[in-house]
């Protein structure tokens, strides 16, 4: 479950002064298991939102409430155990480049303490999922941006995390890859995942209807 | 290819790269070899300190000849008259024979010359004037400053020891900004691997750790090196300085090998502690 209430984020200026608010007075719910597409034109907020969600960002002010956890600056040290909980798309994937495809996907679960042993079949499994087999041992600059793109996806989901929020993550897929990304997000929502997904592609979302929340100017302009 | 997978699961940061190999042990190496020195300086002077102390408790001593054993009375009074003695008092004759015994055994019959000991104002005061003029009103009256000597020694013994200690404590110094100048360049060329690795969840401990594991390793490496280059140099300068310090030392056994075996856990621990503190003054800045 994720909850806003009456969230605002303000980035720091260059100057280092605050600037001007990127998301004011947000409020709203999204319910265990729920589905939600997250739209709005460009600069609308909509990274930011996602940011606030994986807690690679705390509101300046208002009530955040991520896995029924209430996310607090003086309760940094819960925050990496919660952010294991949640699985990230990042818009511009942030593979390490000098990890293998393999190594990257292994990450979070090697973070989490997992024996190599009983990782590898997960990340092996994984990479098959999105297609990538045979792709194990290549670096990130030896993958193509689709490929990349879909390292980035198992990366988020090899965990079975609780809450997953994506990044406008078909930005570098073909219609069809799209499409079976979609189908995996969907699959992972009815095995309980709640599920955020940040696009501008009404196709994409013609074709997976879902409850959307939309953003105009870092504000929510509907939400349903 | 197994091997290559698993030397970077243990090293998602990309440190083996990020910190460089040979920078940093060099300079920690350089830096060991000076506390080498330093600590081998410190401990050669208070052996030459402990050994002179022992003479000069002696002080400076007076003797009058035998046939001049009256003149004792004079002695004293034309020896405290003089500005530069702090004290002269006699030497008892019982003493005398005490301190003899065990060279010359009972001999009651031998004329002993009669003895005082002094003490001066001031250590750095040339003792031959007193000397001249002491003669002068005591014929044969002999001054003996080895004592003077043995305590000038002493006393610059003790200030080598000083500076050596402090030398040893710029030394830590200048390693500690070494190591956080190393592992700010570290962090600054893999701060996108630390944003991700904080994004995904590693804690500040895990991270930190990293860095701090990595950096205390190449402490420990520099400072192993430092300590094998200072074997020789130390054994060549106990060998010039054994003489000073009791005649037949061996070289190989009168250089502190303890404190050279401690050089590299300490500069290990050094390197950790410090990269620990700098990663997590960094990480602050992140939610
Ligand atoms: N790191 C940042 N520092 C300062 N301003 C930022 C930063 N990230 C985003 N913004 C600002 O916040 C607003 C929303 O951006 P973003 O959340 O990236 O929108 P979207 O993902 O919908 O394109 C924009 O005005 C953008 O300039
Ligand atoms: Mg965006």
């Amino acid at each position: 479950m994720v909850r806003f209430t009456a969230v605002g984020l303000r980035y720091p200026s260059p100057d280092g002064r605050a600037g001007p608010e990127a998301l004011s007075d947000l409020t709203f719910t999204l319910p265990e298991g729920s589905f939600t597409w997250l739209l709005g034109a460009s600069g609308a907020g909509k990274s930011s939102v996602l940011r606030l969600m994986h807690l690679a960002q705390l509101p300046t002010r208002g009530d955040l409430e991520v896995l029924d956890t209430l996310v607090r600056p003086e309760r940094r040290a819960a925050l990496p155990a919660l952010r294991r909980r949640i699985g990230v798309v990042f818009q511009d994937f942030r593979l390490l480049p000098y990890l293998s495809a393999f190594d990257n996907v292994a990450l979070p679960l090697r973070l989490a303490g997992r024996s190599e042993s009983s990782l590898r079949p997960d990340v092996t499994e994984m990479l098959r999922w999105v297609g990538l087999q045979g792709k194990e041992l290549s670096l990130p600059q030896q993958l193509s941006g689709g490929e990349q793109q879909r390292v980035a996806i198992a990366r988020a989901v090899v965990t079975r995390p609780a809450l997953l929020v994506a990044d406008e993550p078909t930005g570098n897929l073909d219609s069809l890859q799209a499409r079976r990304l979609l189908a995996l997000l969907t699959q992972m929502n009815r095995l309980g995942t709640t599920v955020v997904v940040a696009t501008h592609s009404e196709e994409l979302v013609a074709q997976f209807p879902a409850p959307s929340l939309v953003l105009d100017g870092g504000r929510v302009v509907h939400h349903g | 290819m197994a091997e290559r997978r698993s030397r970077y699961a243990r090293d998602p940061l990309g440190l083996k790269r990020a910190l460089s190999d040979r920078l940093l042990p060099g300079l920690v190496a350089a830096m060991a070899l000076l506390a080498a020195i330093a600590l081998a300086g410190s401990r050669g002077a208070e052996a030459l300190k402990d050994r002179w102390q022992h003479g000069a408790a002696a002080a400076v001593t007076v003797q009058l000849p035998p046939e001049q054993a009256g003149q004792m009375d004079r002695a004293l009074e034309v020896l405290r008259a003089m500005p530069e003695v702090a004290s002269a008092v006699p030497v008892d004759s019982d003493r005398m024979r005490q301190l003899l015994r065990p060279w010359l055994g009972e001999v009651p019959s031998l004329p002993l010359p009669a003895v005082l000991e002094l003490r001066l104002k001031n250590l750095a005061l040339d003792p031959a004037p007193i000397a001249e003029r002491l003669a002068g009103a005591v014929p044969g009256a002999e001054l003996e400053s080895h004592g003077i000597w043995v305590a000038r020694l002493a006393a610059l013994a003790r200030s080598v020891q000083g500076v050596a200690l402090a030398v040893l404590a710029l030394v830590a110094g200048v390693a500690v900004a070494v190591v956080a100048v190393a592992t700010r360049a570290g962090v600054a060329s893999r701060r996108q691997a630390i944003e991700i690795l904080h994004d995904l969840g590693a804690t500040q401990g895990d991270i930190a750790g990293r860095f701090a594991r990595r950096i205390g390793l190449l402490a420990a490496g520099g400072a192993l090196a430092g300590a094998a280059i200072a074997v020789p140099t130390l054994a060549a300068l106990s060998n010039l300085a054994a003489p000073l310090a009791g005649g037949e030392v061996q070289p190989w056994t009168a250089l502190p090998w303890l404190d050279l075996a401690l050089l590299p856990p300490v500069a290990g621990l050094i390197g950790w502690a410090t990269a620990q503190l700098s990663v997590r003054r960094w990480l602050k800045r992140l939610p």
